[in-house]
């Protein structure tokens, strides 16, 4: 079992929880072509490295930020999403 | 008797087939290279050869021949997919095997034996009427059988009727089947090295020197390679190998678990797979019982298994035969998949012009193992698309054109 510590219910079973996947920057709406809005619709954040990324804790529905290593799947770090960051 | 058999033995005129060569050194040019040294780049490298007399090609492999995800593989072969450019360029590759083991003079141990998936809900089952009705349209075998039709394929299987998970019907298609996936890559490492292709092993790509918009050369471990054209074909590896051109990808990496029995007498006539259970077995010619294929919730790039996995699995797979509960597992391992937005491959061309991409085959990669190679063959001898292609390009997500599979597969992600 993989624990993961999330920011509001402490560590629980990483079953507990759902992947939304990398932190895309927003685009905006107003000033974005359709090639851009095609890299971020679909291109997310790949390469080996720590990435940061959306989580849910699925049963109280809370979603928070996780930095996590994409090689060594090691979670640096989770934090709610109103904390400063400062990758993506 | 034995005298007979020597005699046979030393005979010149059935001299001892040659393995794959040795690695050779690497020359300073080739026409094309071929980058990964799995089914995918073997498929391509023999048709460079045979059909377009393109020999002078080194295969570069930072591993060893088929040891990455052609070995990792599950070997479902189908076309029952649900957009008619899928279906069309699968139904090719299903026709490929069938005639494959003539192809390279190797038995590759196709056994066209149907695959068979499962509904547990009506929805699901209205998915599969999409599905048959686009099989046949495009020329494949493809029907929907109701309870009856699933109990007389597959009589073993248990139905659950009245349960949570009662089948309420499936798809049938007659077309399925599976193959010994080294057997392939090794045919056709075979073939493509007697017409003089290189297979070079343990061999590294570090990077490439771009100049314009072409690939001047390759870097590797063992020194620099001057190229004609260029092929990444590298399966998990894919969105590195490209990156190092500056061709970013949409791909993201998931590892995907799968495991094997230990062998039994053949029980398990036709690959069966659920869509719900996100569970599909298929029982190899050594009596194993392949389960997979379990995709890791979020993006990865080990190959470490989780309990939690093989336990979803085992669970599937115990829920459609119950009688498997007291069988052993005998391996368990996990691949790297490259995962595209559409659940579809990238073929084709790149923003640069000498470099081709045969990338983003996900978890849907070994059937599409002769077809790819031909195709991609055939374009980098043309320099030009084909038709068959085209709707697979990497420009598909800039102009929307999206080829939406995602529900043409049991594995779960």
């Amino acid at each position: 079992m993989k624990l993961l510590t999330c920011p509001m219910n402490g560590p629980r079973n990483i079953d507990e929880f759902q992947s939304f996947g990398p932190v895309r920057a927003r685009p905006d709406p107003n000033a974005t072509a359709d090639r851009e809005w095609s890299r971020h619709l679909f291109r997310a954040e790949n390469r080996r490295g720590v990435v940061v990324e959306w989580w849910r804790h699925v049963p109280s529905n809370y979603f928070f930020l996780a930095e996590r290593d994409l090689v060594s799947n090691e979670i640096i770090r989770t934090f709610d999403a109103s904390e400063p960051r400062d990758r993506a | 008797m034995p005298l007979r058999l020597l005699k046979y033995g030393l005979s010149r005129d059935y001299p001892v087939s040659g393995d794959i060569p040795a690695t050779p050194e690497l020359k300073p040019a080739y026409d094309v290279v071929i980058i990964g040294g799995g089914g995918h780049g073997l498929s391509c490298a023999h048709h460079l050869a045979k059909y377009h007399g393109i020999r002078s090609v080194a295969v570069l492999e930072k591993g060893y021949l088929a040891g990455g995800n052609t070995a990792r593989n599950t070997t479902t072969i189908r076309s029952n997919y649900i957009t008619p450019e899928g279906i069309a360029f699968y139904k090719e590759g299903v026709e490929l095997f069938e005639r494959l083991s003539q192809e390279l003079d190797f038995n590759v141990m196709f056994s066209q034996r149907g695959q068979l998936t499962l509904a547990h809900t009506e929805a699901t089952m209205r998915s599969f009427h999409m599905r048959a009705e686009m099989g046949k349209h495009m020329g494949t075998r493809t029907e929907v059988v109701d309870q009856k039709g699933v109990e007389e394929l597959c009589p073993l299987l248990n139905m659950d009727y009245g349960g949570a998970l009662e089948i309420l019907g499936g798809l049938w298609h007659a077309d399925g089947g599976t193959a010994r996936h080294d057997a392939v890559a090794w045919g056709y490492a075979a073939q493509a090295s007697r017409r003089g292709v290189e297979i070079h092993q343990r061999t590294e790509v570090q990077g490439f020197e771009v100049v314009g918009d072409r690939i001047r050369a390759v870097k590797t471990n063992r020194g620099r390679i001057a190229c004609g054209q260029v092929l990444i074909a590298t399966g998990g590896m894919n969105y590195d190998v490209a990156l190092m051109a500056g061709v970013e990808l949409p791909i993201r990496c998931y590892p995907l678990q799968a495991m094997v029995t230990q062998p039994l007498k053949p029980w398990l006539h036709t690959l069966v797979s659920s869509v719900s259970l996100h569970t599909y077995l298929v029982q190899s010619s050594r009596g194993e019982v392949v389960i997979g294929g379990g995709s890791d919730p979020y993006q990865l790039y080990s190959t470490r298994s989780t309990l939690d996995m093989k336990e979803h699995l085992a669970e599937g797979a115990v829920h459609l035969f119950p009688f498997l509960q007291g069988v052993r597992l005998l391996r368990q391992w996990a691949g790297i998949t490259d995962m595209t937005p559409d659940y579809s491959p990238i073929m084709g061309a790149s923003p640069l012009a000498n470099l081709w991409l045969d990338c983003g085959w996900g978890t849907w990669g070994f059937k599409a193992t002769p077809v790819a190679g031909k195709r991609m063959a055939q374009t980098i001898a043309d320099g030009r698309v084909p038709d068959i292609l085209k709707p697979f390009a990497l420009e598909r997500f800039e102009t929307f054109r999206l080829l939406n599979e995602m529900g043409a597969t049991a594995a779960s992600h």
